[in-house]
């Protein structure tokens, strides 16, 4: 779509009106850099980028787009992997970059108040000293902002335990797209009224934009040990994530890796996985000294009478750190593999896992692509990773409709098409497979009532009707047609 | 649908057309709770019982108006637990009731309020549709977040039918240990304990005297217990119970009890009256006559918000005035889920 440069001209001059020519950025090659986030199949750039120093900027920023019918997307550290931050050729990307300050850290109460372009990661590095930490740790927390966290409710590998960014959030400072300021949560536990503030969170920039969040802040463990298991087996290795959680243990992470997985990450990182097994579960412990050699003593002999060939205990903190490292390398190793891979965030029942996995294999088979699948055990949340390659024509498109096809089995398992890396653009075919036309409508009103123009990252997350019944006809569902009450074209 | 589903939905159809409002009702058990709501008795008690638990997916699914004893009870022969400790305030009380009124026990400030253990749930909106949101597993961020919305909203939204459940596993080990000391300085130490790695699941400072619950493997209770020194209560259960129910002494006669949710450092209150500290500090419970006003200024400079929990002859409303623009916005919510407000009318905030 070409820029409507009159338009673009009038946006531009609006918001130099309060900000530093400087940070109005409109030509193509200032623009460009924003053109996609993490999800880069998807590239589009914005027609303004508007980058505030401080929230009166953005406030003014929604207010001038709203006055004009402008729409807006609001973009943290652009390494969203659904293409939330997805720029609109006739919007203007609101990039909360510069707002990266934290505001201050209150060691007695255990909370920080932090700005929406605040690095995960640092939030933790400035608790530190305080013995403190923030607990959710996506594996992206070295670049990944706190304001994108909590527009995408992100979890990590500890979510089981210490919760979702949902879970350990208590305020946040919201910019409605009329340009107000309304504070959710508070001080406290809880909060007057209803529960906006988790209304907010996971809803992927499409209801306001957080301008000022308060975390809290969780005890540093006193320490942690990690129990690697290999099977032959992956439904054995699944029947032993069952009987850790039926022996009443919670561990702070629970992650499965397939074989394919393992023989991508073994050559590259050395971290002592055997690749001769079907599948190897790492399971942590953490806590207290005495909770913790509890703990990693049940596990073992768990992992052992559930068919584990090998089972080892990490001896320090070096070799419970080389465990992980392995795990976390999972995405770049595969990488290694093949010139493009296509990460999938759905989430199922885990009894269902076996099963799910043997339709992955079909489908590998069906598609001619390889799938490595990581697996957040703990929770569900299971990480296909489809290898293809983008210069051969075609393969993309088999790699994503490979994806939705894996989406769908999870919906029919009693699962969910997105766990934790949200909807964007990526998912929204795939929405209309897991819900009715009446939730869509019921998402759509709740839109309306934060922002009636639908000005705010529209198009993302929630599919218009319209939309699904297009889609539909491709996709019948158990014979069934998902809208009948829709016009057909 | 089933015939009970689709004979609510014909209700709300028919109160939605003629515009009567209805007063949803499960057990009864939480009728104090709230302003009073207008309307007719819309009894929902009969749809009940438990759909699926599967202890090993740590997922219980049960219908609205399943007693909450039974389904603890169904969780405890699996050896797991509701971690959010709800109230029951009678044995009436139902699951439905119990996430819409959205309150949380003695474990709130370790294990987590009501809205983090909901997953999913099923409702009727304000024009009688059968709607899902969430699911049965621990993470999706498919679609807006309507199941924790929903939780706390004193019905005004909805009518949960069903709802999904995250499950704890019970503790291994408990233990309750007690000393005397002076409030400000029990509070002092609730925060110090709550910055370490400690299994500390319930504080409470009552009648001068600070409790502190410690849960998890033996051993490790055991060696915190050391740590942290006083006496060990007898009846331990029995104790945090009767501060989860309010049949703790501290809650009798039957003046007004107000419920201050604050930052859990905030200094000594300066009112007049009788309190309990909960949560670590972050909960304050207040027996004053002091007017409603006073009160809510104290908690607004705390961080905080003040409940009228227990009107007590006070005519002030139960919950904390918003500010206009998050007050249009709940308007705006409440407008998109129910349209012809026939739902609790009035119970939250007179607006609505």
């Amino acid at each position: 779509m070409p820029v409507d440069l009159e338009r673009q001209r009038a946006v531009c001059a609006a918001l130099r009106a309060f900000m530093p020519a400087r940070n109005v950025l409109f030509e193509r090659e200032d623009v460009t850099p924003y053109e996609c986030d993490g999800l880069s199949a998807y590239r589009q750039p914005p027609m303004v980028v508007a980058l505030p120093e401080n929230e009166s900027q953005v406030c003014e920023i929604l207010e001038t787009c709203h006055a004009m019918r402008v729409p807006v997307v609001a973009r943290g550290a652009g390494t969203g992997l659904s293409g939330g931050a997805l720029p609109l050729g006739n919007g203007v990307l609101l990039s909360l970059a510069k707002l990266k300050n934290i505001l201050a850290i209150d060691a007695p109460a255990r909370t920080a108040r932090v700005q929406p372009g605040v690095r995960n990661l640092a939030i933790s590095e400035a608790a530190a000293p305080h013995g403190l930490y923030y607990a959710p740790d996506p594996s992206s927390q070295i670049a990944c902002s706190i304001g994108g966290n909590v527009a995408e409710n992100s979890g990590g590998v500890h979510c089981l335990k210490y919760g979702l960014t949902v879970h350990n959030i208590l305020k946040l400072r919201v910019a409605t797209i009329e340009g107000e300021i309304v504070e959710l949560g508070g001080g406290g536990l809880d909060a007057a009224g209803y529960d906006l503030m988790a209304l907010l969170t996971g809803s992927e920039g499409l209801l306001g934009v957080v301008t000022e969040i308060t975390v809290k802040l969780l005890p540093r463990p006193e320490c942690a040990q990690v129990v690697l298991a290999a099977f032959d087996d992956v439904g054995a290795a699944g029947e032993a994530v069952a009987n850790v959680i039926a022996a009443g243990i919670i561990p702070a992470g629970m992650e499965m890796m397939d074989q394919p997985a393992t023989l991508a990450v073994e050559p590259f990182v050395n971290a002592g996985y055997p690749t001769d097994a079907a599948g190897i579960l790492l399971c942590e412990s953490d806590g207290t000294r005495e909770e913790v050699a509890d703990e990693i003593a049940r596990i073992e002999k768990i992992m052992q009478d559930s068919g584990a060939h090998l089972v080892r205990v990490s001896r320090d903190e070096a070799e419970r750190l080389k465990f992980w490292a392995g795990r976390k390398a999972a995405f770049p190793a595969v990488g290694r593999l093949s010139p493009d891979y296509y990460c999938m965030d759905g989430t199922i029942p885990r009894r269902r896992l076996a099963e799910v996995l043997r339709g992955i294999a079909a489908m590998e088979k069906n598609y001619g692509l390889r799938c490595a699948n990581v697996f957040h055990a703990g929770d569900g949340n299971l990480h296909p990773l489809i290898l293809y390659d983008a210069n051969d024509p075609g393969q993309l498109q088999r790699a994503e409709l490979f994806g939705a096809e894996i989406l769908k089995l999870c919906i029919d398992v009693g699962g969910t098409i997105t766990g934790e890396h949200g909807v964007g653009v990526e998912k929204i075919d795939s929405m209309c497979v897991q819900f009715g036309a009446a939730e869509l409508e019921a998402l759509h009103a709740l839109k309306r009532a934060f922002d009636e123009h639908e000005l705010l990252n529209p198009g993302k997350a929630v599919p218009t009707l319209h939309r699904c019944a297009e889609f539909g006809r491709m996709h019948v569902h158990s014979g069934a047609e998902k809208f009948p009450e829709l016009p057909r074209f | 649908m089933d015939t009970l589903i689709q004979h609510f939905a014909d209700t709300i159809r028919a109160a939605t057309e003629k515009r009567r409002p209805l007063r949803i009702r499960g057990g009864g058990s939480k009728d104090f709770y709230g302003n009073a709501a207008a309307g007719e008795d819309f009894d929902v008690t009969g749809h009940r019982g438990i759909i699926d638990y599967e202890p090993t997916e740590l997922v219980i699914t049960a219908r609205a108006g399943t007693p909450l004893a039974e389904i603890e009870a169904a969780m405890r022969g699996h050896g797991q637990m509701l971690g959010f400790e709800p109230p029951h305030f009678g044995g009436s009380a139902t699951l439905g009731g119990c996430i819409a009124a959205g309150l949380s026990g003695p474990r709130r400030a370790a294990a987590g309020a009501a809205r983090d253990f909901v997953l999913g749930l099923r409702m009727l909106d304000g024009r009688g549709t059968d709607l899902r949101f969430g699911g049965q597993v621990m993470k999706n961020v498919a679609g807006y977040d309507v199941s924790r919305l929903m939780t706390g909203s004193l019905g005004t939204l909805g009518v949960i039918l069903e709802v999904s459940l995250k499950a704890l596993p019970l503790p291994q080990a408990e233990l309750t240990l007690s000393c005397e000391l002076p409030r400000s300085e029990a509070v002092e130490l609730m925060n110090a304990w709550a910055g370490q790695p400690l299994p500390v699941t319930a504080t409470c400072h009552v009648e001068k005297r600070l409790y502190v619950r410690l849960s998890g493997a033996e051993s490790a209770v055991r060696a915190a217990a050391k740590k942290i020194g006083g006496e060990e209560v007898p009846n331990a259960a029995e104790f945090w119970s009767g501060v989860r129910d309010h049949r703790d002494l501290f809650f009798s006669g039957d003046g007004p009890v107000w419920r201050l949710s604050l930052a859990s450092t905030a200094p000594e209150l300066g009112l007049a009256g009788h309190q309990m500290v909960e949560w670590g500090g972050a909960l304050r419970w207040l027996k004053t006559d002091a007017d409603a006003g006073s009160v809510r200024k104290v908690a607004r400079e705390a961080g905080g918000h003040a409940t009228l929990f227990r009107r007590g002859g006070q005519t002030a409303g139960a919950f904390h005035p918003l500010p206009e623009p998050l007050m249009r916005l709940h308007r705006r919510v409440k407008q998109a889920m129910d349209p012809a407000g026939v739902f609790n009318p009035g119970r939250l905030y007179p607006d609505f």
